[in-house]
């Protein structure tokens, strides 16, 4: 169960190092148009760790900041709390994760945190009233996956040297263009017509890296949903609850407000998904959720990764898993939780009450209920000790 | 002088191969003890929620007295088999389960109970803890695989048996045959 997470360090460091030659090698030709390579170099690498420097140290605040998340404690809404708990226990995670919810309609989550100790998970208000207890453990089992396999981690670390090479890339062609190519030093000096041949490589090199890497990053970010998808079944032993949950997902057209591209692989759905985007885009941080949906299906009673690797290869053909993964043994499915069938209209309206207290909570309301039922929700800074309740016209006491 | 060196070389090298081998076991060993010590935690507040629910059940289910017995002893009987060995308790925490799955089984029928906020709230908790009992038993049962696996696989069962490392039992809930109801016959 825990094997995977060796074979992911290997690719990981793959992922990075590839990453770190299409860096070096945008700073080399950089430095062939602004003075020497080695400058070039040293720009580039500047600009990387100053990067690298913001998004260790303030990632988690940043993502979760951007996608307007609040923090909620467990009383806020014990379901929620529980699930993540639950899934906390079956894959061994030794610190609670923390929660937040995100006000927003549309139907997504998260994961976020440099490493297992510094994680959290975000869910959006949309996806939490949606779901039945067993769709919202896939879910989270999904997401806690990507927190046990380190992918947070590595996608940030890849996400940030894409970035360094696009900004560059981009700042240096906007540069070459306006000025007119290269400084008047290096022309004088007379390189010759190896030096104009070096020049163009680099020019094509510097238009076509972010490219590459984009690629490059897309296709790891997609084999880690799989990888997670796969892992969470195994958590739950249900795969059937993350399949119906995705399910919702794909028929909901809402783009999260408040996503952006650097925060979309980190999504448990493409954010930003249309109706009509076509299937399997190579510049997609995500797999066609149809696909995943089919695979997850696929597994019967019998839920493994080499498993999940056949159901791969029927649907979607070549392999995804880790090597290291296929030797451990299957586990065997469990049944669905009683009445946790499709939601009716009340269970809906329970359940959108339920997150909606839970969002106040966490914008720190007091609720209380008077004597007649009917629930009032106090905002902090309300000075009296007494609130009148329009129901049924009793005064509730604030002060205990 | 060389074949010393090379004969010291290889003795380093199995010196940390072993040192390496241990440390693995030992990490499997706690790693088995606190999955642990985390199905002890949830069977505690199982344990300890039941006399909440039962206070909240009582006003209301009238004509349930011996699906409410039941959880009661199931209870009792938990406490007993807790010093025993881990069968014994597999059993009776099997028992309790059963015996609360049925009592909100039943509650279904009582609507008033169904909008008592206090009993929803317990009713999370349980279902939840339930939950996190069979999620913390997957965990240890996978945990007690591996650490298994390595004691009997070559080359670690060399260390194990050097340091005397012991194999670990799995734990299983057995869940008791509902008992069946009594046939009637009008011949």
């Amino acid at each position: 169960m825990w094997e995977q997470i060796r074979a992911n360090r290997v690719r990981s460091f793959v992922l990075i190092a590839l990453m770190a030659a299409v860096l070096i090698g945008i700073g080399y030709a950089i430095g062939l148009f602004v003075a020497s390579p080695v400058t070039g170099l040293v720009i580039a690498l500047l600009v990387w760790l100053f990067m690298t420097l913001i998004a260790f140290f303030q990632g988690d605040s940043i993502l979760l900041g951007l996608s307007n998340a609040r923090k909620i404690k467990p009383g806020d809404h014990p379901r929620l709390y529980n699930v993540v708990e639950e899934m906390k226990i079956a894959s061994g995670l030794e610190k609670m994760p923390d929660i937040y919810i995100i006000d927003d309609p549309a139907l997504n989550a998260f994961a976020t945190g440099r490493d297992p100790n510094h994680a959290a998970v975000a869910i959006t208000s949309g996806l939490l009233e949606r779901l039945n207890r067993d769709e919202l453990q896939g879910v989270i089992a999904h997401e806690i996956s990507h927190i046990r396999n380190r992918d947070v981690l590595l996608m940030s670390l890849a996400g940030i040297m894409l970035g360094t090479i696009v900004i560059l890339s981009w700042y240096v062609t906007r540069m070459l263009f306006f000025t007119g190519g290269m400084r008047g030093g290096r022309r004088s000096s007379g390189g010759g017509q190896g030096q104009v041949i070096l020049m163009l490589i680099g020019l094509v090199f510097i238009i076509l890296a972010p490219i590459a890497a984009q690629l490059l990053y897309f296709a790891v970010s997609r084999k880690r949903e799989y990888l997670a998808d796969a892992s969470g079944a195994l958590y739950t032993r249900y795969p059937e609850g993350l399949a119906s949950a995705l399910e919702k997902i794909a028929g909901s057209t809402a783009a999260v407000r408040h996503a952006n591209k650097a925060t979309a692989p980190m999504y448990i759905a493409n954010p930003f998904r249309s109706r009509n985007m076509s299937a399997a885009s190579l510049t997609s941080t995500h797999p066609p959720i149809q696909e995943r949906i089919r695979i997850l299906r696929a597994m019967g009673g019998n839920v493994s990764y080499a498993k999940y690797e056949e159901n791969y290869e029927k649907v979607h053909g070549g392999k995804v898993m880790p090597a290291s993964a296929m030797g451990l043994a299957p586990v065997t499915a469990r049944e669905a939780s009683a009445d946790e069938g499709a939601l009716g209209v009340t269970d809906r309206l329970r359940q959108r009450r339920e997150t909606t207290d839970a969002l106040d909570r966490a914008h720190d309301y007091r609720i209380v209920t008077c004597e007649c039922g009917t629930k009032w929700k106090v905002p902090r800074d309300y000075q009296d000790d007494h609130v009148l309740c329009t129901r049924c016209g009793r005064q509730i006491d604030l002060r205990q | 002088m060389v074949a010393l060196w090379i004969i010291l070389g290889i003795i380093v090298v199995l010196v940390l191969m072993v040192i390496g081998w241990y440390n693995g076991l030992v990490r499997l060993r706690n790693r088995v003890k606190n999955a642990w010590a985390q199905i002890d935690v949830q069977l505690k507040r199982r344990f300890d929620l039941i006399p909440n629910l039962m206070e909240t059940v009582k006003g209301y289910m009238h004509h349930e007295r011996e699906t409410m017995e039941a959880v009661t002893q199931a209870r009792a009987a938990v406490q007993q088999a807790t010093g025993g060995g881990a069968a014994a308790r597999g059993q009776a925490e099997g028992a309790l389960g059963a015996a609360l799955g049925r009592l909100f089984a039943v509650a279904e029928a009582y609507p008033d109970l169904k909008a008592n906020q206090n009993f929803l709230a317990l009713q999370e908790e349980l279902t939840s803890t339930e939950n996190k009992i069979s999620f913390s038993r997957q965990y240890y049962n996978d945990s007690v695989l591996q650490f298994n696996n390595k004691i009997q696989m070559f080359p670690s069962n060399i260390v194990a048996g050097m340091f005397n490392f012991k194999e670990d039992e799995f734990f299983e809930v057995t869940v008791p045959e509902q008992r069946e109801a009594p046939k009637v016959s009008f011949s």
